[in-house]
């Protein structure tokens, strides 16, 4: 099967992205540098195509029954116009999605990884059963945009009709954008503040070139990847795994096991228990090769795990890696030897985020 | 360096050749590939390099890649500044960001290396 196009692949294509295959889509990696469109982020503001996110909408009287089984966080206790991050599990416990849940006071919404879509669309109808809910997978209809960094808020201001400084952190408006319907959240996944909007397909060139226009840098996957691994976020398919459940992923607040059930409860209630099992640990390394997926870790010469992301971090200023190792290496502060295409670089263990913005934003 | 006077490995090398020295870095078009460039490893003088065959590693925010000797030889001299400003190679990769210098092999030469042409040619094909 060849690789989706966004709304946006000619915008892309136009400004001279090199392109190359993300999740069954064809994605920017980069526009001109991964580090200065890092630093964009970081000091003033960037643009992302995350069209290729899947965007699942959910009606019905049993949707929110439905959202609650799938669902590792809470949901009954989440507020109309409310974002949460969370987990669906399989039944081993295992991760077969990291999600953003949105509620609506007319429904709710989910935005899963591209790669899981449809993975997870065959999830929430298996779990269906007889309950009343339609499921829509918007995907291919809309858009989406996500401007991130410190100057990321002040760009919006005028273009939507709910001014998105007046929206909580984790928390969205259904609103119109130019008379045109969109949703904006205070969301992210770069450690900056920021929002990120969905808007029907033939719209999100308009307002991808306004925000250009108002000063934020494209950015392409290259930096969306060192800016995430910075603020220590999870990636699906390197920190989160079908066989990595989401405690040893330190997402423990994003597990409520006192709900009622849930796809995998009974299985993490077990693997709590397990202390043997690796962690997932920040390491930051002394030189200036990098770690990258799959090198080893050694604690006194034996391996204790392997390095699941790793880059240069440019904020940071030194390479940075995130990986799973063994509870004994796992202790802020300790010293591990990383395998680097068989050469040992020095690293030490250090609590995660690598990166926290200077000033959460005002809630 | 004149673009023009060197010769050019498939691997995106360059190699520029004075009597019996041959100096090597990679082209322009290996450094937009890369974009930013974050770590060079070279290897020490005296080690032995065969054409075809990896002498280091360059290293940017994406991904790591072998560099490979464009002649065989014994490498006489090695850019220590790419050690601590890795950015020569990312911003003059002909002159400043020259990675090794290679003592030619007796009856060697750099005749299996293409021209500026065919090396245009190969880069126009690989995507620009």
């Amino acid at each position: 099967m060849s690789a989706l196009h966004t709304p946006l692949y000619d915008w892309h294509v136009a400004r001279g992205a090199r392109m190359t295959e993300f999740g069954g889509w064809e994605m920017p990696v980069v526009y001109t540098s991964v580090v200065a469109e890092h630093q964009a982020v970081r000091t003033g503001a960037g643009l992302f195509d995350i069209s290729h996110m899947g965007r699942l909408s959910f009606a019905g009287d049993e949707a929110q029954a439905l959202i609650d089984r799938v669902f590792t966080n809470d949901v009954a206790g989440m507020k109309d116009f409310q974002a949460r991050y969370g987990l669906i599990c399989n039944d081993r416990g295992g991760v077969q999605d990291d999600v953003l849940v949105y509620r609506w006071p007319y429904g709710w919404a989910m935005v899963v990884n591209a790669a899981n879509r449809t993975k997870i669309v065959g999830v929430l109808e298996a779990e269906r059963g007889t309950r009343k809910v339609q499921i829509m997978d918007q995907t291919t209809l809309t858009g989406m945009l996500a401007l991130q960094g410190p100057k990321a808020i002040e760009m919006t201001c005028g273009l939507f009709d709910v001014d998105p400084a007046t929206l909580k952190y984790y928390h969205a408006a259904a609103t119109r954008s130019r008379g045109l319907q969109c949703v904006v959240s205070r969301t992210g996944y770069t450690g900056e503040d920021g929002v990120e909007v969905m808007i029907g397909g033939a719209h999100v060139a308009a307002l991808a070139d306004e925000f250009v226009s108002r000063g934020a840098v494209s950015c392409g996957l290259g930096a969306r990847d060192t800016l995430r691994l910075e603020a220590g976020m999870p990636l699906y398919g390197h920190e989160l795994t079908e066989e990595i459940d989401p405690l040893q992923a330190g997402l423990g607040w994003a597990v409520q096991l006192d709900k009622e059930s849930f796809i995998g409860r009974d299985a993490l209630l077990r693997r709590r228990d397990e202390s043997a099992r690796p962690r997932r640990v920040g390491l930051v390394l002394e030189g200036t090769r990098s770690a990258r997926e799959g090198c080893r870790i050694l604690l006194d010469g034996k391996a204790v795990g392997k390095v699941t992301s790793g880059a240069p971090a440019p904020t940071v200023g030194k390479p940075v890696a995130m990986a799973y190792v063994e509870p004994q290496a796992a202790a802020a502060g300790t010293k591990v030897a990383i395998d680097v295409r068989g050469k040992a670089e020095s690293a030490k263990v250090v609590p995660l985020p690598f990166y926290k913005r200077p000033r959460p934003p005002v809630h | 360096m004149d673009p023009k006077t060197l010769r050019y490995a498939a691997t995106h090398e360059w190699a520029a050749r004075d009597g019996d020295t041959v100096t090597v870095g990679i082209t322009k078009f290996a450094v937009e590939q890369l974009t930013d460039v974050t770590h060079v490893e070279l290897p020490t003088v005296g080690r032995p390099v065969t054409a075809g065959q990896p002498f280091g590693e360059v290293e940017s925010v994406k991904s790591v890649n072998d560099l490979y000797s464009p002649v065989t030889g014994e490498i006489i001299a090695v850019n220590d500044a790419l050690a601590t400003d890795p950015s020569l190679v990312t911003n003059d990769p002909l002159t400043g960001g020259w990675m090794i210098k290679i003592k030619l092999k007796p009856g060697t030469t750099l005749d299996h290396l293409m021209t500026l042409d065919a090396y245009d040619k190969q880069i126009a094909l690989e995507g620009h």
